[in-house]
C-alpha cells in the first residue's frame, strides 16, 4: 500500500505549478490521473453542467434590481426553454411575439441613448452571483453620465444578439447585454458584457465590444465597470463599436 | 438532377444531389438548424438506399456548389486524377463501400487512388458506413509527413503538445510545456493558441519554442496558430515559424469569413518553403477544420456539414500539410448535439481526410454545453487509436484553460500507447531515451530525465 502511495506522487514537481492555473504536475498512477485529481475534475464539470442547466430566478433578480430604482421590464426569448436554447441559436436572438408587444406598449415611443439589457446567457450563475454585486458600481455610472437610459430589460433564454432586436425597439443609439457567458470548467460564474452602437438586427460580432470574465475572482465589478463606461464614452464619440474601435489608442490603456 | 427511390407503395423524391446526400446524413443538429436533413427515419435510410446506387461518376458531373460560384469547386473538378479514377470508374456508391472492406484493398490501393477521389465521392460513401466500417478502412491507409520527425508510420501515435495559457505569460506555457515533453508529448507539435493576435506577442511565443526545441534538442516541430497573415508577416521579419497554421473551410465564402483564399494559402506555403527549416521533410502547414464552420459562416449552400467538411479537406490536401485535425467538439450543440453525434462525426472526418490522402489527426474535444463528458471522449479516443489516427491533443489534464473547453490529456495519451501498444514518432522514441524519459524497454515516464527538462524555467 505504501508503494503504491509513493507511486502516486510521482510526476507532481511542485516547482511547475508556481507558474501557471493550468492542471499541470498532477501525478500519475501508473499512466493514468490519480483518482484525487480525476474527481476534482469531475467536480468542475459538474459544476459547469449545472451552471448551463440552471434556471434563471427571476424573483430574486427582480428584488436585487428593484433596489435601483428604475423600471424594469421582463422580456423572453424565441427559445421556450433550455433544450431549445442549445439546439437553435437563432430563436435565442429574437423576442416572442409577447415581449414584443410589452416594449411597444410599455416603452414606445421613448428614445434612449443606452438600452440596458441583462439576460442569463448560457450561464444563469453567473447571473445569480454576479449581476447585483457589478450593477452596484455599474448603475450609478450609466445613471449620472450624459445619457438617456432605458428600463432595465431582463430577458430569459437570450443571446448576445437579441440585444439588436430590443435596441432597435426601443430606439437606442447603444446596447450593453450583460450575460452567462459558457462556462468553463474554472470559471461556471463568468459574465460577459458586450457593447453595440447602432444596434441593428444582422449586426455581426465584429460590430461589437466584449468585456470578457466579470466575476470575483476574475475581471473584478471595479474595473468591469470602469471599461464599459470607457466604451461607452468612446463608441458615443466615435459613433461606433467593434474591431474599429478596439484599435483607438485610448482603449489600449485601460488598465 | 432528380432522384428518386421506391419503397413498395412509396416513393421518396430528393431534388438533387445535394439534398440527396443531406437526407442520407446519419442525424446530427447543425443538419436540422440548416433544415437540411431527412423528415423521417424511413426517409433518411431511403436516401442512404438510393445514394448507395448512384455511380462515382455522376460526382463529376453534377457540381453540389455551382464551379463558377466557388473556387473549391474548382478546385477539386481542376485537380481531379481520371487515370486514377479509373480503377473505381463503373462502381456505384454502395459497390465503392464494399470494394473499400475487402481484403483486395489494401493501402497502396487506397494511397494510389486518392487523387481520383472527389471530397463528395467520399462523403457520400462515409454516409452509408457503419462506425465499423469507417474505423476498418481508416486503418488500412497509412498517410506519412516529415518536417523534423515521422509523423503517421503504423503502429505509431503521435501528440501535438497544446500548453496554452489565458493570458499568454511566456513561463505558464513553458511550466506546461515541461510537463506534456516529461509525458512523452509534443512529438507532432508544439502548438499554442495564443490569447492574443498581436503579431509581437505571437512573435515572443515563437522565439521562446524555439529555444526550448533548440535547447533540448528536441526532434519536433512549434506552431503559434495565429491567422496565417500574421505568420507570413513575421516569416518576413525572420521570425523562427516551423509550421503555418490557418483553419479552413469546405466553400469559398466559409474560408472568406475566416479571411483566406487559396491565394493566400499559396502564399504561405512559399513563406514557408524560404525559411525551410524542416530538416528531413518540406511540409509545412498545419489545418484545423470542423463540422458546421460552413453553417456557421452562413456560407454552406444548402450543403450538409459533413459534405462541407470533406470539402475542407480538397483545400488542405493543395497544400501537402504536416498535420490535419478536424476540432470535432468545439464547435458546439447546436452543430453536434451530444457524444454519440460527436463520436460519428469525429470517425467520418477521420476516414474521409485518410481517404484522400491527409496526415489526419483529431481534436477528441466537447464543450460544457454540449451533452458529452469524458466517458464519451474516453470512447472515442479508443475508437480513434485503433482507427490509426495520426496524431491527437495533449493539454494539461484534459482541460484547456485558454479556450475553456475539454479535450484529451498527457496522460490520455499514454493510456491510448498502453492500451493498444503504439509508440510515438520514432525520432522523438529515440529522443526520450536520450534524455533517460523512457527506458529501453519502451516504458514511459523514467525518472533519469525529469531534473534536465524541470531546470529550465528556474534558470530562463
Amino acid at each position: 500500500m505504501s508503494k503504491d502511495l509513493k507511486v502516486n506522487q510521482e510526476g507532481q514537481w511542485v516547482i511547475l505549478k508556481t507558474f501557471t492555473e493550468a492542471r499541470i504536475a498532477l501525478g500519475r498512477t501508473g499512466v493514468s490521473i490519480p483518482i484525487r485529481e480525476s474527481l476534482s475534475f469531475k467536480m468542475a464539470h459538474a459544476n459547469a453542467r449545472d451552471a448551463v442547466h440552471e434556471i434563471m430566478d427571476t424573483n430574486m433578480l427582480l428584488e436585487q434590481l428593484n433596489q435601483l430604482n428604475h423600471p424594469i421590464i421582463q422580456l423572453h426569448s424565441k427559445a421556450a426553454d433550455r433544450a431549445e436554447y442549445l439546439l437553435r441559436p437563432d430563436q435565442g436572438r429574437k423576442l416572442n411575439d409577447t415581449s414584443i408587444e410589452k416594449i411597444k406598449t410599455e416603452i414606445h415611443p421613448e428614445k434612449f441613448d443606452i438600452c440596458l439589457i441583462i439576460s442569463d446567457g448560457l450561464s444563469a450563475t453567473a447571473l445569480h452571483k454576479n449581476i447585483f454585486a457589478l450593477m452596484q458600481v455599474l448603475f450609478p455610472l450609466l445613471k449620472n453620465g450624459a445619457y438617456t437610459l432605458s428600463p432595465i430589460c431582463l430577458v430569459e433564454q437570450g443571446r448576445v444578439a437579441i440585444s439588436d432586436e430590443i435596441g432597435v425597439l426601443c430606439h437606442s443609439k447603444i446596447t450593453i447585454i450583460l450575460l452567462g457567458e459558457r462556462p468553463g470548467l474554472s470559471s461556471p460564474d463568468s459574465l460577459g458584457a458586450y457593447i453595440t452602437y447602432g444596434p441593428k438586427v444582422g449586426n455581426t460580432d465584429a460590430l461589437r465590444n466584449c468585456i470578457s470574465n466579470i466575476r470575483e475572482n476574475g475581471l473584478n465589478y471595479q474595473d468591469a465597470a470602469y471599461k464599459i463606461m470607457m466604451l461607452i464614452s468612446e463608441a458615443m464619440k466615435l459613433q461606433l463599436s467593434g474591431v474599429a474601435l478596439k484599435d483607438t489608442t485610448l482603449l489600449k490603456n485601460i488598465p | 438532377m432528380m432522384y428518386k427511390h421506391i419503397i413498395g407503395k412509396q416513393t421518396f423524391i430528393f431534388q438533387d444531389l445535394k439534398a440527396l446526400l443531406a437526407k442520407a446524413s446519419p442525424f446530427r443538429s447543425g443538419d436540422a438548424l440548416a433544415g437540411l436533413t431527412a423528415i423521417s427515419y424511413q426517409e433518411r435510410v431511403a436516401a442512404q438506399m438510393c445514394l448507395a446506387d448512384i455511380p462515382l461518376k455522376q460526382f463529376l458531373v453534377e457540381s453540389l456548389i455551382p464551379y463558377e460560384k466557388d473556387e473549391i469547386t474548382r478546385l477539386i473538378l481542376d485537380t481531379h486524377d481520371l487515370n486514377a479514377f479509373q480503377k473505381i470508374n463503373s462502381f456505384t456508391v454502395g459497390e465503392f463501400r464494399d470494394w473499400l472492406l475487402c481484403d483486395a484493398c489494401d493501402a497502396l490501393t487506397i494511397h494510389e487512388l486518392k487523387n481520383g477521389l472527389t471530397p463528395e465521392m467520399v462523403a457520400a460513401v462515409s454516409k452509408i458506413m457503419r462506425n465499423q466500417d469507417l474505423i476498418l478502412v481508416a486503418q488500412k491507409c497509412e498517410v506519412v509527413t516529415k518536417f523534423r520527425n515521422t509523423i503517421g508510420l503504423k503502429g505509431r501515435f503521435s501528440s501535438r503538445l497544446q500548453p496554452n495559457h489565458p493570458t499568454d505569460n511566456l513561463k505558464g506555457i513553458a511550466a506546461s510545456m515541461i510537463d506534456g515533453l516529461l509525458y512523452g508529448c509534443g512529438d507532432a507539435v508544439i502548438g499554442i493558441n495564443p490569447a492574443s493576435d498581436n503579431p509581437e506577442a505571437v512573435a515572443g511565443i515563437c522565439n521562446m519554442l524555439d529555444h526550448v526545441i533548440q535547447t533540448f534538442e528536441i526532434p519536433t516541430q512549434s506552431c503559434v496558430l495565429t491567422h496565417v497573415t500574421t505568420t507570413i508577416q513575421l516569416i518576413n521579419k525572420g521570425i523562427p515559424v516551423d509550421l503555418i497554421f490557418q483553419s479552413i473551410g469546405g466553400t469559398e465564402s466559409t474560408n472568406q469569413s475566416f479571411g483566406v483564399s487559396l491565394s493566400i494559402l499559396k502564399e504561405a506555403v512559399e513563406a514557408g518553403r524560404s525559411l525551410n527549416r524542416g530538416t528531413i521533410g518540406n511540409q509545412y502547414m498545419y489545418f484545423e477544420t470542423g463540422q458546421g464552420s460552413s453553417l456557421s459562416a452562413n456560407a454552406h449552400h444548402g450543403v450538409d456539414q459533413q459534405t462541407c467538411e470533406a470539402r475542407a479537406y480538397a483545400v488542405a490536401r493543395h497544400f501537402n500539410p504536416f498535420l490535419v485535425n478536424s476540432v470535432v467538439g468545439f464547435i458546439g450543440p447546436e452543430y453536434l448535439y451530444d457524444g454519440k453525434q460527436i463520436t460519428r462525426a469525429a470517425l467520418e472526418d477521420h476516414f474521409c481526410a485518410k481517404l484522400l490522402g491527409l496526415p489526419m489527426g483529431m481534436d477528441i474535444c466537447y464543450t460544457n454545453h454540449s451533452e458529452a463528458d469524458q466517458d464519451d471522449m474516453d470512447n472515442l479516443l479508443v475508437l480513434m487509436g485503433t482507427a490509426g489516427c495520426n496524431f491527437i491533443m495533449g493539454v494539461p489534464g484534459a482541460d484547456d484553460i485558454m479556450l475553456s473547453y475539454q479535450s484529451t490529456s498527457y496522460h490520455d495519451i499514454l493510456v491510448v500507447r498502453k492500451m493498444l501498444g503504439l509508440l510515438p514518432a520514432p525520432e522523438f522514441e529515440n529522443w526520450l531515451v536520450k534524455m533517460g524519459l523512457q527506458d529501453n524497454s519502451g516504458k514511459p515516464l523514467h525518472p533519469i530525465g525529469y531534473q534536465t527538462l524541470l531546470n529550465y524555467l528556474p534558470n530562463e
